[in-house]
């Protein structure tokens, strides 16, 4: 305990988390075990922890980095679409399919860190709104030439065609892995909750260790104030491009997780509204507060389920939700009071000490 | 205005100490400034030592000659001032010493190497350091940190010895964090290293400032309107660090400033700016009797007059 206090700030703050995924992660292996879980819940776990990863990368270069982005999801189909043919082609060759799954997550994050590099050299020219806007280009771009890319995979290797199904030329026995706007198919179903809980660990460690680092420190400094960031020689367009690089990475192998936990995929999933989505998680959690994001992460990919029984007003009342959590979350007047309440029961609890004290003395007088 | 005769002083062995002192300004011992035969008017500390060089400087925004033909030398650990009205170009100077702006003509020589075409990170590795008029601190960051960032290029750590915690990374982190606090000394300012910046109270932040600037490792230091928004005696603390820093850390400094005493007090050369085009150059004294520096400053003597 006496450790836990000696130690700085962003150290302890970063401990706490990585214990509340801890923490979660076992209650809801413990609440499996005994039966406690809805199968709709079950289903929800690998969902919930690919978004924890997403909310966590966007967070990189939301918060982290002061850019917004609007193309998130983009890079998730990347490592989505990667992964999937990536442990088609590894099926043969690795048989143990733990080491499939993680292999398929670095050459998906590996392709996402790719496209993040190719779309950031000419976004990191602009700022601002602009960027933005790029970045939602970008996310529609994949998600159109994913829908008009057919990929098949027989004894000669891989087989690509922008036209259709036919053209691919496949063998007798060959297989289409990816087919066009019906996306991918027959997918090996490799990814579970425990996975998905090692990614998340994965995620928090990259982010946490980069911010607390050197180049974090300049990311964070390019975002303060980046006039400032460049009369003391740092390159802004290195650093900006590094946590969208890094980000882009992570979401990648978010997808793949993500791609994994499903028979098929489609590509239309990947829109901009998912993007929207992930954004949403980081805005409401509290830009650059990777906590805030890893649990509005997990209420609001719950929520939606738990409001099903709503029928045709679930959207809009997950909508009302969200738009008062807003509200109450940025309430001066509300928060002021919050830590007014905070420190009265801090305080209460200071003056309940010093009340044994004087009782306990009395009753040592009496005896 | 500059009503302290002589209150400009050459450097002595005695300046090394280090500690707040509170010498007499009045005392003027024989100054070794010796005039450089160049088109600079600016008396050199150390002569044919200078670490900055301009030539025939200048800068166009649209038809407007922002600054014009500007000519100057610094030493090697002179304290330069650039002084002047409101809107004569002098925070431009800076802009354009440090590439914020590129100059429209001339040249900018910094220590022999000509920074033509460098980045503003670039100027600032090759020994350019600045602070700014309007305070620009890492607001959200802290103190220990914001110096951290200024000694970013000083110490070496990749991107993935970062994130995989190498035993490059804390190495790297233990110089960080050591000398940042060292720096922070100077203006004693260690014991507020976990404040946040933009938590400070001006003053704090306006060192704050400096000390990140002095973590680049300059050779010269520019100050942009050091002393605004301070009292008389934090201004007197301001002008002994000034001096302090030059000493210690053998740089040169420039600054730019309104307010007369320090300018007067602490530079060894000043250039006076008006419209964009040096109108005087020369010691304290020199400037301070110079008619055309005083009609820039209250208008004509005739006016005057009248």
């Amino acid at each position: 305990m006496k450790l836990f206090k000696n130690m700085d700030k962003t150290t302890r703050s970063n401990l706490i988390t990585y214990t509340m995924v801890i923490v979660a992660f076992l209650v809801m292996q413990g609440l499996g075990a005994i039966g406690g879980l809805s199968s709709s819940m079950k289903g929800q776990l690998v969902p919930i922890t690919t978004y924890i990863c997403l909310a966590i990368s966007l967070n990189l270069v939301v918060g982290i980095s002061g850019e917004l982005s609007l193309g998130h999801a983009g890079f998730m189909s990347v490592g989505a679409f990667t992964s999937v043919v990536a442990v088609s082609m590894l099926q043969g060759m690795v048989g143990s399919p733990l080491v499939r799954f993680f292999l398929g997550c670095a050459i998906a994050g590996l392709a996402a860190a790719c496209a993040g590099v190719l779309i950031g050299i000419p976004v990191m020219r602009l700022q601002g709104d602009y960027l933005a806007i790029v970045t939602l280009a970008f996310g529609e771009i994949i998600k159109n030439l994913l829908n008009n890319l057919w990929l098949g995979l027989d004894s000669n290797g891989l087989h690509v065609s922008m036209s259709n199904a036919a053209a691919l030329g496949l063998e007798q026995g060959g297989k289409i892995l990816i087919n066009g706007p019906q996306g991918a198919s027959g997918i090996e179903r490799i990814s579970n909750f425990t996975l998905g809980f090692v990614l998340v660990l994965f995620t928090l460690f990259v982010v946490f260790n980069l911010v607390n680092s050197r180049s974090g420190r300049a990311i964070m400094a390019v975002r303060d104030n980046r006039i400032a960031a460049e009369s003391v020689g740092i390159s802004t367009t290195k650093y900006r491009l590094m946590a969208f690089v890094v980000s882009a990475g992570l979401a990648g192998m978010a997808g793949a997780l993500y791609a994994m936990n499903f028979n098929s995929i489609v590509p239309s999933k990947f829109d901009f509204n998912n993007s929207i989505n992930i954004l949403v998680f980081v805005v409401l959690g509290g830009m650059g507060n990777i906590r805030g994001g890893i649990i509005s992460a997990t209420l609001l990919t719950v929520l939606p389920e738990k409001l099903r029984f709503l029928g045709n007003f679930r959207m809009l009342i997950y909508a009302v939700v969200l738009i008062l959590v807003m509200l109450v979350s940025n309430n001066r007047q509300l928060n002021n009071a919050f830590d007014m309440l905070k420190e009265k029961i801090l305080r209460r609890r200071g003056d309940d000490d010093d009340d044994e004290t004087p009782a306990q003395t009395a009753e040592g007088g009496a005896a | 205005m500059a009503r302290e005769e002589g209150t400009y002083k050459a450097q002595s062995a005695a300046a090394g100490g280090g500690s707040p002192r509170k010498k007499p300004q009045a005392e003027q011992k024989g100054s070794k400034l010796v005039p450089l035969p160049t088109d600079s008017l600016i008396p050199e500390r150390d002569a044919g030592q200078t670490i900055l060089e301009c030539r025939h400087l200048g800068i166009d925004f649209g038809g407007l000659h922002a600054v014009e033909d500007f000519n100057f030398m610094v030493g090697k650990t002179e304290i330069a001032g650039l002084i002047g009205p409101n809107g004569a170009g002098k925070t431009t100077v800076f802009n354009l010493l440090t590439k914020v702006y590129q100059p429209t003509r001339g040249a900018i020589i910094l220590d022999g190497i000509d920074t033509a075409n460098m980045t503003t990170p670039q100027v600032c590795q090759a020994g350019i350091a600045r602070t700014f008029q309007n305070i620009r601190l890492f607001d959200s960051l802290t103190v220990e940190d914001n110096v951290k960032i200024g000694l970013h290029n000083q110490v070496e750590c990749g991107m993935w010895s970062g994130i995989f915690r190498m035993p490059k990374y804390w190495l790297a982190e233990k110089e960080f964090h050591d000398r940042a606090l060292e720096l922070l000394d100077v203006f004693n300012m260690a014991d507020q290293a976990g404040a946040i910046a933009g938590s400070l109270p001006y003053g704090a932040q306006r060192r704050l400032e400096i000390v990140r600037a002095l973590a680049t490792s300059p050779k010269l230091l520019l100050l942009d309107e050091p002393a605004a928004g301070m009292n008389p005696s934090e201004t007197a603390e301001l002008m002994e660090n000034i001096r302090k820093i030059r000493d210690e850390f053998q740089i040169a400094i420039m600054l730019i400033e309104h307010d007369m005493d320090l300018v007067m007090g602490i530079c060894e050369g000043i250039a006076v700016l008006n419209f964009g085009k040096i109108i005087a150059k020369g010691t304290p004294s020199d400037i301070q009797s110079n008619p055309q520096v005083i009609e820039a400053y209250l208008g004509t003597q005739d006016e005057e007059a009248k």
